[in-house]
């Protein structure tokens, strides 16, 4: 079986899920990228089709919402908040420092991504890592966070 | 065989954030080396988040707190047999008799922090669903006529009576109604909805229930952000308990009446706390703003009579059903009824969550409950009420947490967030941020906002480096005129507020000649 008709497969029974409903298109396109890690361009046109809308609206709404990415990322994502309390506490200059040196994890260079209030902004600067909120976040403990998901995903996947 | 020692450790994500999961382990390992039996009961927070991983115990009938822990001074709690109550460094003595706590009145967040979050009996213990029996015994028309009573008015940033927008959601007569719980929580600074949805989210899905006997509404969405996912996992659960005992489903209560939730994730756009835009992606749409009216609790999902509320606000109807309105009322000042949960954030040295009757000042929240800045230098600005809410001088602080007494002073309460700087802020780069940001978020629908707001960051950008600056001031002053007048949704129509505030308030940032004069006159 190809990759792509895989792809096909699992977007259709991911539609179905949710009963093939227009309105759940967003909870789709996180379904998607949860597996993923992007919304793959090959379905947009599946979901058109699955949830009686245009290729127009699919992408439209894909491309509304920031979440979504169409390109898979190119490492670990570190979300840091880059919000009025996060500021207030310096996460401008954490980012700039984050920026030049990127941690690492497993030697692959991490994306730093800007998000605004992580809701933790009574410990900012704020950061988050696969999920996992950080607080008072400097590089050791966003390091830190990301070498202990990578291990995480090797124990996972070990066992 | 002796009960076990009882050990309270928050499993709220803002504690996790700084190291309770890894303390709740270690804590673990430590009682099981020594032979000393222990339960661990996780909990929500207390919202003293600077005393988080925040553990306590109980004795006697109190609880006693030790924070914060970490890793490295567990065994030290445990040779002090902390989990009899033994005294230690870290021991902040009865919770509820602590400075940070005694004060405050917690109507809204008395349970969170103090039990399981998912415990159905302890949530009954401590009075939960006393309001939804309660309401399920009252006529619609008589739910309404206690929110009106009560005073309770929208937490969600613009103020607006909620038992009005009741009132008008119960007049139509339609097929279908909807309660929406707008869990967006977009506002950076804020951060209470996430906090009652990991650690109480029984008493958000109790006001929904309560909200849809008012209303005949029975069907309720949780737009719940993406940021946010502790609170997703611990409210999808919160759901399946209710559905688990027959709270959410037909006749619930025995009310004849029935009532289901769902949950529906957000997708990282700031626009979609703005209820139409919400209900444009509760949809499954681009979030866009609608044109109003018609207002949603006429047409509103799928273009049925909606109730959108904020979390907080929904979150305070069962007090007020169990209570009375009166009970709730009683809290507060002027029109502002009730209590708020503040939220004290940035550059401070308590930062957390302080629930208190409206009318409580701007100084006594930053300094008797906030102790100040974080790094101890002097305080220059506030920003309360969000990103799209005013900035405010040291000198302002005496101003009461009321609605009308900010919207006189040119300023918002929002949804509560109060968000601290220091004497090291340039407030020509907040000013700068707050176009950027609304540049970024912006829905695209109008061109005020769309367009303003780029040009706007350009010219202050253009002021920061010296261009042109009574000029380029002149123009920032009309572009706010245009986005102000002219936007269709807050989201365009507010950013000039701290753009303004900033450039009048501290216009020696902008390097504005004259400035320090003008600004003492
Ligand atoms: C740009 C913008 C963002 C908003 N974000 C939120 C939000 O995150 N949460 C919220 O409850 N209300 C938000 N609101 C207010 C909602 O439009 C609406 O007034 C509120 O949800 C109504 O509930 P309430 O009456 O209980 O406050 C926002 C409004 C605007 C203009
Ligand atoms: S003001 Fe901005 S966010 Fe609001 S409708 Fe207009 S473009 Fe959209
Ligand atoms: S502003 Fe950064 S977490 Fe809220």
């Amino acid at each position: 079986m190809n990759a792509e008709s895989d792809l096909t497969e699992r977007t259709r029974a991911l539609c179905r899920a949710q009963a093939s409903r227009p309105d759940a298109l967003i909870e789709i396109l996180h379904d998607i990228q949860e597996e993923a890690g992007f919304i793959p361009r090959e379905t947009i046109p599946v979901l058109a089709e699955e949830l009686n809308l245009s290729r127009a609206d699919v992408h439209g709404v894909a491309s509304f919402y920031h979440d979504f990415r169409d390109a898979p990322p190119d490492g670990p994502i570190v979300k840091l908040c880059r919000g009025e309390a996060c500021q207030a506490m310096g996460c401008d200059t954490l980012a700039e420092a984050l920026e030049i040196s990127p941690p690492e994890s497993d030697g692959v260079k991490s994306v730093i991504e800007t998000v605004y209030c992580l809701g933790n902004c009574a410990l900012g600067p704020a950061a988050m890592v696969s999920g996992q909120l950080i607080g008072r976040a400097n590089k050791e403990n966003i390091s830190d966070a990301l070498n202990k998901t990578a291990t995480r995903k090797l124990n996972g996947a070990n066992g | 065989m002796a009960d076990p020692y009882i050990i309270y450790i928050p499993q709220d994500s803002a504690a996790c954030s700084v190291g309770a999961n890894e303390v709740a382990e270690v804590i673990v390992q430590n009682a099981r080396s020594a032979g000393i039996d222990v339960k661990i009961i996780r909990t929500g927070s207390r919202g003293a988040y600077w005393l988080e991983p925040l553990v306590e115990i109980e004795a006697n009938g109190k609880r006693l707190g030790y924070g914060p822990v970490t890793t490295a001074n567990v065994a030290a709690l445990f040779e002090s047999r902390f989990y009899e109550g033994g005294e230690n460094a870290l021991c902040i003595g009865i919770v509820d008799e602590h400075p940070f706590f005694a004060r405050q009145e917690r109507l809204t967040f008395a349970r969170c922090g103090i039990i399981d979050p998912l415990d159905l009996d302890a949530y009954r213990r401590h009075g939960g669903l006393k309001g939804l029996e309660k309401a399920a015994t009252m006529t619609s028309e008589a739910i309404v006529e206690e929110m009106i009573e009560s005073g309770l008015r929208g937490r969600g940033g613009a103020g607006f009576p909620a038992g009005i927008k009741w009132k008008t959601a119960l007049a139509q007569s339609s097929d279908q109604k909807f309660i929406c719980a707008n869990a967006d929580e977009g506002d950076s600074g804020t951060f209470a909805d996430r906090m009652i949805m990991e650690g109480d989210p029984f008493a958000l899905i109790e006001g929904m229930i309560i909200a849809g006997f008012a209303t005949g509404a029975e069907h309720g969405l949780i737009y719940l952000r993406s940021e946010y996912p502790a609170a997703l996992r611990i409210m999808t659960n919160a759901i399946t308990a209710f559905e688990d005992v027959g709270l959410l489903g037909e006749n619930i209560a025995d009310s004849g009446r029935a009532f289901s939730i769902e949950l529906r994730r957000g997708a990282g756009a700031y626009i979609c706390g703005e209820e139409t835009s919400m209900l444009e992606s509760l949809e499954g749409k681009r979030g866009e703003v609608r044109v109003k009216p018609p207002i949603p609790a006429i047409k509103g999902l799928f273009g049925k009579p909606t109730i959108v509320n904020n979390v907080l606000t929904l979150a305070a109807v069962p007090f007020i059903l169990a209570e009375g309105a009166t009970a709730y009322r009683n809290y507060g000042m002027g029109r502002s009824r009730g209590t708020q949960p503040f939220q004290l954030a940035g550059n401070i040295k308590r930062g957390g969550l302080v629930e208190k009757a409206f009318g409580v000042t701007l100084r006594e929240l930053i300094e008797e409950f906030g102790g100040g800045s974080f790094t101890g230098r002097p305080l220059r600005a506030v920003q309360v009420g969000g990103p799209l809410g005013a900035y405010l001088t040291a000198d302002e602080l005496d101003l009461p947490m009321d609605y009308e007494a900010f919207v006189d002073a040119g300023a918002m309460l929002g949804h509560g967030g109060v968000v601290v700087f220091d004497d090291s802020v340039d407030m020509a780069r907040q000013a700068e941020f707050s176009m950027t940001f609304c540049a970024e978020e912006s829905c695209g629908k109008c061109t005020p906002c769309r367009i303003g707001a780029v040009r706007g960051a350009e010219t202050i950008s253009k002021i920061r480096n010296g261009e042109n600056i009574a000029a380029n001031v002149a123009l920032l002053t009309d572009l706010c005129e245009i986005m102000t007048d002219g936007s269709l949704c807050a989201m365009g129509g507010l950013t000039p507020m701290p753009v303004l505030s900033a450039l009048e308030k501290f216009p020696e940032d902008f390097d504005i000649p004259d400035a320090r004069k003008r600004a003492t006159p």
